[in-house]
């Protein structure tokens, strides 16, 4: 039997939920709820007008959190990029701030900005600022002798050059650190929210667990975001496809 | 050296290059001296190595000299001018571009009309018809360096340089080029500057051929070709003066 491609992954995750409903029912326990029971969990969060709410408030702070970090650290890291000074004298200090985890900035976070969104906020951007600054460095380094030599020789003005050579030509390399970034924030996204908001998918979790015992709705708080996760990823992966980004240097 | 004449396109004098490199000087170019009239086809060998490429760079504006002049019309050359436009060996298309934006590239100042129509020629004049709509990443590398040359000329350029232009090209697809290159040069009468480290190349294509040594280059002998296009490859005098190249690079020409 043939089966198209795209049905087969869906089939796989059927049997694997099917697995899974048969174990819980033979060994019935506190450790783990069945599918069936995160279905309802999920059902009941619908019904609550809270499931809305929560990815509603999770993807605003992921919004604001790495669009902030894209408006400041893009410019920043290309401009850094071209002037060799400018990077050798930033790279210390980016290496240094880069390895610190986005939680170990929690304590500052809630200190400077108490328990808000504005600390979810801040935590995001800085988990995407250093991976995005670096991305832009190196993308503006890796840019073929060739491009920029071909653009100075038809005269462009600077504001001309940035248009309409280095901007599209660091384009394929800065779209795969946007995607690979995108994904660094919902991962921030969820423990902030454990810790510094009272909403969201991250607060759902805790607050589930916290108010009752409740893991249908700790498991289908993570179903959720690994749901939403994997959007976010296809969309980006979409952006990727768009003909005049679609170019590699391996490719031409 | 004669003064500046009607004809006269470019003056290169006591062209000098040293590089500096982990502490110490290498040299690359010493003592170029070389005229150029317009509209001459002028080819630039040596052996591989030797400088031919940072010769057409600093000529290009590309690398400053550090000793000599270059000048060109009677103006001295501090950088890349569009009035000249460099011919690269690959990746010089730019592969986000389809085939009418990399004409179209240096033609932003031209209104709509004109742009379209010097588009529409040039994509006429390197044979790309069809094309138009094509990005770099769906042509072939002969087509590709054809629309690296019809950018360059679109900008209508006193100066073409090429630097081993069709290096990257299978043997097939060179002969050809190199007839379109002649067919496009004879109707347009532009002054070409083309390194290559192909003899053959040189010696069907150019008006005179420059030699170069091996590093330091310098000019070892400037060869007039003195026979009319189209050239017949199997004739006496052309056997000649690619005999005349080999020995002047030190190639035995026994295989």
């Amino acid at each position: 039997m043939k089966l198209p491609v795209w049905l087969r992954p869906l089939l796989f995750i059927a049997v694997l939920l099917a697995l899974w409903q048969v174990a819980i029912d033979r060994h019935p326990g506190q450790l783990l709820p069945g599918p069936i029971g995160v279905a309802k969990g999920i059902l009941d969060l619908l019904q609550h007008g809270l499931l809305l709410k929560y990815v509603v408030a999770s993807l605003f702070r992921v919004t604001w959190g790495f669009g902030l970090a894209v408006v400041v650290a893009i410019p920043l890291g290309l401009m850094l990029g071209w002037h060799r000074r400018g990077q050798m004298a930033a790279y210390p200090i980016v290496q240094l701030f880069r390895p610190i985890s986005p939680l170990a900035w929690i304590p500052l976070a809630i200190l400077w900005f108490g328990v808000s969104d504005l600390a979810a906020i801040f935590l995001i951007f800085v988990g995407c600022f250093f991976p995005l600054l670096l991305t832009a460095m190196s993308a503006v380094h890796n840019i073929p002798a060739v491009y920029v030599n071909a653009g100075r020789n038809f005269g462009l003005s600077s504001s001309a050059f940035v248009s309409r050579v280095l901007y599209p030509a660091v384009i394929p390399q800065l779209l795969t650190g946007l995607r690979l970034t995108l994904g660094i924030a919902w991962l921030v996204v969820v423990a902030a929210e454990m810790i510094s908001v009272n909403s969201g998918l991250g607060f759902l979790i805790v607050d589930a667990r916290n108010a009752g015992n409740r893991y249908d709705l700790v498991v289908a708080g993570m179903v959720l975001i690994g749901a939403i996760g994997l959007m976010l990823d296809l969309a980006m992966r979409s952006l990727e496809r768009v003909r005049s980004f679609h170019w590699s240097i391996s490719e031409d | 050296m004669t003064e500046a004449g009607a004809g006269q396109k470019m003056r290169v004098e006591h062209l000098g290059m040293v590089f500096q490199r982990d502490g110490g000087a290498v040299s690359a170019l010493e003592d170029i001296n070389l005229d150029v009239s317009a509209g001459e086809f002028v080819c630039i060998v040596g052996p591989s190595g030797c400088g031919k490429s940072t010769l057409l760079n600093v000529l290009a504006g590309f690398l400053s000299s550090t000793s000599g002049s270059v000048t060109i019309d009677g103006e001295a050359v501090t950088g890349p001018d569009p009035r000249r436009i460099l011919v690269f060996q690959e990746r010089g298309v730019f592969p986000w571009l389809t085939v009418e934006g990399n004409i179209g590239f240096g033609l932003s100042k031209l209104s709509r009309a004109e742009r379209e129509a010097r588009i529409a020629h040039y994509v006429q004049t390197v044979r790309l018809q069809g094309f138009e709509k094509a990005y770099p990443a769906d042509l072939s590398g002969g087509m590709k360096q054809r629309l690296q040359v019809a950018r360059a000329l679109a900008v209508n350029p006193d100066i073409l340089y090429l630097d081993e232009p069709f290096g990257a090209l299978d043997s097939i697809t060179r002969v050809i080029m190199r007839g379109e290159l002649l067919r496009i040069w004879q109707t347009e009468r532009r002054t070409i500057l083309f390194v290559t480290h192909d003899i053959d190349e040189a010696v069907q294509l150019a008006d005179r051929v420059i030699v170069l040594s091996s590093r330091p280059a310098r000019i070892k002998e400037i060869l007039a070709i003195d026979i009319p296009h189209p050239r017949n490859i199997s004739s006496p005098r052309y056997l000649e003066l690619r005999d005349e190249l080999l020995t002047q690079i030190g190639l035995a020409y026994e295989v």
